[in-house]
């Protein structure tokens, strides 16, 4: 069945892929649909069984590389954490697939978009299923090519194009690092099998290894560059220019790839080496600092943005930020939870975003929209649970598992805690904020569209309003029946060996005994973000217009997103360009080519010259040479030698 | 005071110098140019007729009669061409007759 759940969505990627042209758009929406159903429907049952039995299954498929001390084999690992992952993924890409007939209508690629959708699928659950560092490379690897892809699916446009190469090089940052962790986990441990390396790594505590010269803690050395790979997928600071623009690309693939799936394989990917990053303090600090700082800067830069999508890849960022924070105080637990109440609420965000984008006829600006909710009542009514859920408002599941996490920041009592707290708790007024203003400023209020465009606004089809239905009821109720299993009273026996945490730093447990006042603090933050919300933009419009007048750096340094991407182009772009030009123009055109063809052309071309200025075609000059030349001649025999 | 065979040599010697410096200096005509190669030819002849009596050689004028005819097929197929050049090409200027320039 497992196996069934991981290829059948490759299968669907074959048929649409190759044989669209044959079988046609509406056939390639159907068998990718129907395996990607039918996907979710195995992985519920799938899960289910994982939950009934207490062994960690490992279903081998094939070996992949025996190479001296390598040996990888194909095999698909099934635990606690893995069938999580199944069930969010399958569900959500099911219902993004769903989405994506009515949304795609009219293009003309379908069976392409299908078969790249597809394909993406089962390059994630690889990834989850993976029972090996090199299948988790693979897995990462190729959800990375499908992002890529899909970020450039429109590629006649030069904007999509470029970010789709950016999302590309900036992961490359990421993932030269999570290969070098790879190289050290080898180095370290022999063997690249989970089960082996989590089995030693309480033996390797302690151990040292060279890098760069310095002799520093194997673990956290390991621990950190795997999580470099990890900033890089998930798009934490400071690898996190590429998501804002990966916008580009259709809104399915954000809904599916750079909101639910593909981006929260970083936060997987910590979750499941927990056995390594609990014997790694140092790292897990570093995870938690980084997460906390993104959970703010990402939340700071969303509430400015006037592109709707934009601010909903913010929030994403900022959201990913908090499931880092988490992990970096070993709430594991709590970092899935809200990995998977997120793939429900974010997916649910992009989408609607997708179906008010639909409506406006492909127009992204909120400050063209507005008064949008009686024209799409469903839309309005679906976003909101997703917004509520997003600001954490009980008794949607974004409450459930936020406050878990900065309960757990809390709790944990350590520094790097305290700080993901302070900039948790700060981003959680920021996020109900400017989540507040997406939904104020575009359904709410007096429409900014002209006529034509409200005139044409219309609800989606029905094709897209299930998906929205099916992901409301996921962003509502999901939180509270999963909150005893994932973080709750049932925390031990749900996620069985799945997630390791050493007894010291279990900050899940303390998070029953923390103040009431810090308990209640992001709710309070929250709803506050809506109220200030609601008096920017719908009691008096004219106070943010007044406020950015009157902090304008300030306003504009969030809005051009900290400057991050001026800093790059000024630090990496620039110089790369200046010393490309260097070699180009120096190295190759005045070095190689002066000396190489050039040069050697050039000096024949010389002497051919100076060699023709002797034929000068005047009689008495050839007859004054024949003169020298005899009397050099007779002078030569005249003299004895 | 005696003439001698130094004598004969001198303006033979004299005579072959100015066709040398004939041909090289003259920069205006052809003709010219063909003279300065009778002048030399005629230097050359006196030094065989000098040698031939100085040596009671007869081959000597015998060479000299075979040069003075050499010398008049030359002069005679020499300005044929001059006269078919001019015919072609408007000018028999030694400082235009230069189409083997490099």
């Amino acid at each position: 069945m497992a196996v069934a759940v991981v290829f059948l969505p490759l299968i669907a990627a074959i048929i649409a892929g190759f044989f669209g042209r044959a079988i046609g758009d509406r056939g390639a929406q159907l068998v990718t649909c129907g395996a990607l159903l039918l996907s979710a429907v195995l992985g519920l049952f799938l899960f289910r069984d994982i939950l009934a039995s207490d062994e960690v299954q490992v279903i081998p498929l094939a070996k992949w590389i025996v190479a001296g001390g390598v040996d990888v084999a194909w095999a698909l690992r099934l635990d606690t954490l893995t069938g999580v992952m199944i069930v969010v993924v399958t569900v959500v890409s099911s219902m993004v697939h769903v989405y994506s007939i009515g949304y795609m209508h009219g293009d003309p690629s379908i069976p392409r978009f299908m078969a790249y959708m597809s394909l993406f699928t089962f390059f994630m659950l690889a990834l989850v299923t993976s029972d090996n560092f090199v299948q988790l490379f693979f897995g990462w690897e190729g959800v990375g090519l499908m992002s890529y892809l899909l970020v450039g699916f429109w590629y006649d446009r030069p904007s999509a194009n470029a970010a789709a190469i950016k999302a590309f090089l900036v992961n490359r940052v990421g993932d030269f690092g999570f290969s070098l962790g790879i190289y050290a986990i080898f180095v370290i441990f022999g063997s690249l099998d989970f089960g082996t390396v989590f089995g030693a790594a309480p033996k390797a505590v302690g151990t040292t290894m060279e890098f760069l010269g310095w002799q520093v803690d194997s673990l956290t050395l390991a621990c950190i560059l795997l999580f470099i790979g990890a900033m890089g997928k998930s798009a934490q600071i400071p690898l996190h220019t590429w998501l804002p623009d990966a916008m580009e690309g259709p809104t399915p693939v954000s809904a599916l790839i750079h909101a639910a799936t593909m981006v929260t394989a970083g936060v997987f990917m910590v979750a499941r080496l927990s056995p390594l990053f609990e014997y790694a303090p140092t790292a897990l600090a570093v995870v938690g600092i980084i997460g906390g700082t993104t959970a703010m800067f990402a939340a700071s830069i969303g509430m400015v943005q006037p592109d709707i999508k934009k601010v909903v890849a913010y929030s994403t960022c900022s959201q990913l930020g908090y499931m880092f924070a988490a992990a970096g105080v070993s709430a594991y637990g709590a970092s899935v939870f809200h990995l998977s109440t997120h793939a429900c609420f974010k997916g649910l965000l992009f989408l609607c975003c997708g179906s008010v984008i639909h409506a406006m006829g492909g127009d992204q600006d909120m400050r063209r929209m507005g008064g949008l909710w009686r024209k799409l009542p469903w839309t309005y009514v679906t976003m909101w649970v997703g917004a509520l859920s997003l600001s954490g408002i009980p008794p949607f599941s974004g409450f459930y598992s936020k406050d878990m996490i900065l309960d757990a920041t809390w709790a944990s009592g350590t520094a790097v805690g305290r700080y993901a707290w302070c900039l948790g708790t700060l981003a959680a007024f920021m996020t109900a904020f400017y989540i507040s203003r997406v939904m104020f400023m575009t359904f709410h209020g007096e429409p900014r569209a002209d006529e034509e465009t409200m005139h044409h606004a219309h609800e989606s089809p029905w094709v897209m309003r299930i998906p929205l239905i099916v992901l409301a009821i996921g962003a509502a109720f999901y939180g509270y029946f999963g909150y005893k299993y994932f973080v709750g009273s049932d925390y031990a026996s749900f996620w069985k060996s799945s997630i390791f945490v050493l007894p010291q730093y279990d900050s899940l447990a303390a998070a029953e005994e923390i103040p009431s006042l810090v308990r209640h603090m992001p709710l309070i933050f929250g709803l506050g973000g809506i109220a200030t919300a609601y008096v920017f933009y719908i009691a008096d419009p004219r106070i943010p217009v007044r406020l950015a007048a009157q902090f304008r750096s300030l306003y504009l340094f969030l809005l051009n997103k900290w400057y991050f991407d001026e800093l790059y182009d000024w630090l990496f772009v620039r110089t790369a360009f200046l010393l490309g030009n260097g070699l180009w123009k120096s190295g190759d055109g005045a070095v190689i080519d002066g000396l190489g063809p050039n040069g050697v052309a050039a000096v024949t071309r010389d002497l051919a010259r100076q060699a023709s200025r002797l034929q000068t075609g005047y009689l008495y000059h050839y007859a004054f040479a024949m003169m020298i030349g005899l009397v050099a001649i007779v002078t030569w025999y005249l003299f004895p030698r | 005071m005696l003439i001698g065979l130094a004598h004969y040599l001198t303006v033979a010697a004299i005579l072959f110098t100015l066709g040398v410096f004939g041909i090289f200096l003259n920069r205006k005509n052809v003709i010219i140019m063909l003279m300065s190669i009778e002048l030399m030819l005629l230097a050359v002849s006196i030094n065989f007729v000098a040698f031939s009596v100085f040596l009671n050689d007869l081959v000597g004028q015998a060479f000299a009669m075979f040069v003075l005819t050499v010398a008049a097929a030359e002069a005679a197929i020499g300005l044929a061409i001059l006269v078919v050049y001019f015919r072609n090409r408007g000018t028999i200027r030694v400082e235009d007759i230069n189409m083997m320039k490099g």
